[in-house]
């Protein structure tokens, strides 16, 4: 943005008095083509994300009830909702449970799709097929992979204690203990995780020609130092990517959770998305499911922002 | 201050037109008597999405609208869905002409001035169970009346138990007792649905009102003491701890598998349960915690009611049609189509002459408690508290007493 527009403006300086008001007029020829070219864009952009996120915000500052819905009055309350939710004791457990799903899930889904997606660079037999079922995770509907985990994970019947019983070890309320649920749920969401990192990490390998590493290997850089060296560096942009969607992605997460657990067993597995859920739509205190989001959008935004700067970082460079 | 002026011209006309509806049910005729003659269809929102129940309702519907010489526009919803679907419908002003409702959930739409008050359009409560009538009924105006009832109980295993020499409990203590008997390898003596939802605090309620506990405080002893029973039958094994996260649903699984010889569950899994024949099952009351005591359990089921949609014409004749799906002939076959029993309390000896499974649901109906009919609007409150607690006890990170404590605290 900064550079295109003051570009023409030290152009227009350096060169003769006459030339300018005739570049100027011809930009500003450019600009209206190009606003009308941005225009539909912008327009859709307003109306399907600008509308819900200003109606959010205004819904944060009201006492939103049932009654809403009939009369159409919402008293203006100011940040009584804020504060409401935020006094809440379960607010700091689902700000720190939505920390540690998220962190958990983000390394996890990121270790295990780069050493797939490095294993899958190897040319070997059904390398293909195989990279293909491992999307499989990707392709499921959520509400049928956290029904399948859930059964899973059953205590009595699941197959998975069942599975570990054959080394004697006790059955594990994986869904009904507090202590262990929010792992169990991480878990199943890194498997939900995997195939989004691989594919794009694969891709990313894909571009990375096989000069620099024949190069490498004539100085001596194989393998964990082909990694450090090539590989690593040349996979940053696309690193940065896949870990800042990643988070986004995975701070919003409801479905999984909800199917899995539903914020439970004791709230052990309450998030910030699941509580926004829970007082908006079980509740029906719109005023305060509203303010949990906002939270949960402004906590994106600051990754969203870190996301854009380095795209356009990647892009100046 | 317009806007006072406005209410009061509108209170001021609905009375009028009150006035004239039943001026015409007399047969003289008013100047502002809505023509019902005109109306041939009316819409109709309900949450009975899956067979056989959409078909049976389906039945008692048309049964109405024949008698009533109207078609009926049917959408039905899934039960999760529907108040959502309401308030969508709210906003946008396409209330259907009759709307279901599930009873604990009538005051709260009747406190949004969404629905018609049926008493004021002639609609009478006479011969109902007082829990029916209470349920429905907000601010002192009848919104909804509900044909049939159901209620939980207790589901036994008949063979299983026969085989271990245990008679069905009718008390705390027995019911300890014979679930720990029960226990053994994969079976479970107990199951029951404790998760963190509405349904967790609704199976709770009949320990916790047989034992004299209620919802107006529900940091007493006689509530600590109800928990500690599903405590008592989870730490000792007689119940899965699995319990926090099954649905009624999950539980009739249970039940249906073998893997529990007893179960608190409601008559509308009759059907289920017939599927599987080679489960013999029977019901009885729940179990009192002390000789002497009623079991009281609370009243489920779904009301009728008129949402005020401004057509007064459609108004009155959904106030007909809500009537005629509570006549005695529709209430008797209602229950006897869906397990369930009927609102009329006069009604039950013909009932269970029909349906004489269905003794231990009549009997429970006849003493159960409607969930708002203390606290009204209030009840989806004391309902979190209710069920924040159990999941508090459940897992061990408090007694049953300081659960209540700590989730009526927030």
């Amino acid at each position: 943005m900064t550079s295109t527009t003051e570009a023409p403006a030290g152009a227009g300086r350096g060169v003769s008095t006459p030339v300018p008001p005739r570049r100027r007029r011809k930009i500003r020829a450019d600009d209206v083509g190009r606003i009308l070219f941005v225009l539909p864009a912008g327009i859709a952009m307003a109306l399907l994300f600008g509308y819900p996120v200003v109606k959010n915000v205004l819904m944060s500052l009201q006492e939103y009830t049932l009654t809403t819905f009939f009369t159409g009055e919402a008293p203006w309350v100011g940040l009584a909702n804020y504060a409401d939710v935020v006094s809440d004791p379960i607010f700091s457990q689902a700000m720190l449970n939505t920390g540690l799903f998220t962190a958990g899930s983000i390394v996890f889904q990121f270790a295990i799709g780069l050493a797939l997606a490095l294993f899958f660079k190897q040319k070997f037999p059904l390398s293909g097929p195989l990279r293909g079922l491992l999307l499989l995770p990707w392709l499921l509907p959520l509400i049928v992979s956290s029904a399948t985990w859930r059964a899973i994970l059953e205590q009595d019947s699941g197959i998975l204690n069942q599975f570990l019983g054959l080394f004697g070890v006790e059955p594990i309320g994986w869904l009904v203990s507090p202590s262990v649920a929010l792992i169990a749920v991480i878990g199943v969401n890194i498997w939900i995780g995997i195939p989004f990192n691989t594919t794009l990490l694969y891709s990313g390998l894909q571009s990375i020609p096989d000069e620099l590493y024949e190069a490498g290997a004539l100085d001596g850089a194989t393998h964990a130092k082909a990694f450090r060296y090539i590989t690593w560096p040349s996979l940053r942009p696309v690193i940065s990517v896949v870990l800042i969607l990643g988070v986004v992605y995975t701070l919003k997460v409801l479905d999984i959770i909800l199917g899995l657990t539903g914020g439970g067993p004791a709230n052990a597995t309450q998030t910030l998305a699941t509580q926004s859920y829970q007082r908006s739509f079980v509740d029906f205190e719109f005023g305060h499911g509203a303010a949990l989001s906002n939270i949960l959008i402004v906590i994106s935004m600051v990754f969203a922002v870190v996301y854009l700067r380095r795209g356009r970082q990647a892009a100046d460079e | 201050m317009k806007r006072r002026i406005v209410t009061t011209l509108a209170g001021g006309l609905s009375a009028a037109l009150a006035l004239s509806a039943c001026s015409g049910d007399d047969g003289t005729g008013g100047g502002g008597e809505p023509e019902t003659g005109d109306v041939t269809s009316l819409s109709i929102l309900d949450y009975y999405n899956n067979d056989p129940d959409k078909t049976l309702v389906q039945e008692g519907l048309d049964a109405c609208a024949d008698e009533l010489g109207i078609t009926l526009e049917r959408e039905t919803v899934p039960g999760a869905d529907l108040i959502q679907t309401v308030l969508q419908q709210a906003s946008s002003q396409t209330l259907p002409d009759v709307l279901m409702l599930d009873n604990p959930e009538v005051q709260q739409i009747a406190e949004t001035g969404a629905l018609l008050p049926l008493d004021e359009h002639g609609v009478s409560t006479e011969g109902f169970a007082q829990g029916i009538v209470d349920a429905s009924t907000y601010d002192g105006h009848l919104y909804g009346l509900q044909p049939v009832a159901n209620t939980i109980a207790l589901f036994y295993n008949v063979e299983i138990l026969e085989e271990a020499g245990v008679e069905p409990p009718t008390t705390w203590d027995e019911l300890r007792e014979a679930a720990a008997a029960l226990t053994e390898g994969d079976q479970y003596g107990m199951a029951f649905n404790a998760n963190a939802t509405y349904e967790g605090s609704w199976q709770f309620l009949p320990p916790m009102w047989t034992n004299g506990g209620d919802e107006t405080d529900l940091t007493s002893p006689e509530v600590a003491e109800a928990l500690q029973l599903w405590v008592d039958l989870v730490e000792s094994g007689s119940a899965s701890e699995s319990v926090i996260n099954w649905t009624q649903g999950d539980v009739k699984d249970q039940f249906a598998a073998g893997r529990a010889a007893m179960m608190v569950n409601g008559p509308w899994n009759i059907p289920a349960l017939n599927e599987t024949p080679e489960v013999q099952w029977d019901v009885v009351q729940f179990p009192v915690n002390e000789p002497g005591q009623t079991p009281v359990a609370p009243l489920g089921g779904e009301a009728w009611t008129v949402p005020v949609t401004g057509d007064e014409a459609s108004q009155a004749v959904a106030v007909d049609f809500v009537e005629c799906l509570n006549s005695p002939e529709q209430q008797l076959d209602w229950a006897a189509a869906r397990y369930t029993v009927p609102t009329r309390t006069d009604l039950a000896e013909e009932y269970l002459a029909e349906r004489p499974e269905m003794e231990a649901f009549t009997e429970q109906v006849a003493n159960a408690r409607s969930r708002t009919g203390q606290l009204g609007p209030e009840w989806p409150d004391a309902a979190t508290v209710i069920y924040e607690a159990i999941q508090l006890a459940l897992t061990g990170q408090a007694e049953p007493a300081e659960a209540f404590e700590q989730a009526s605290s927030r």
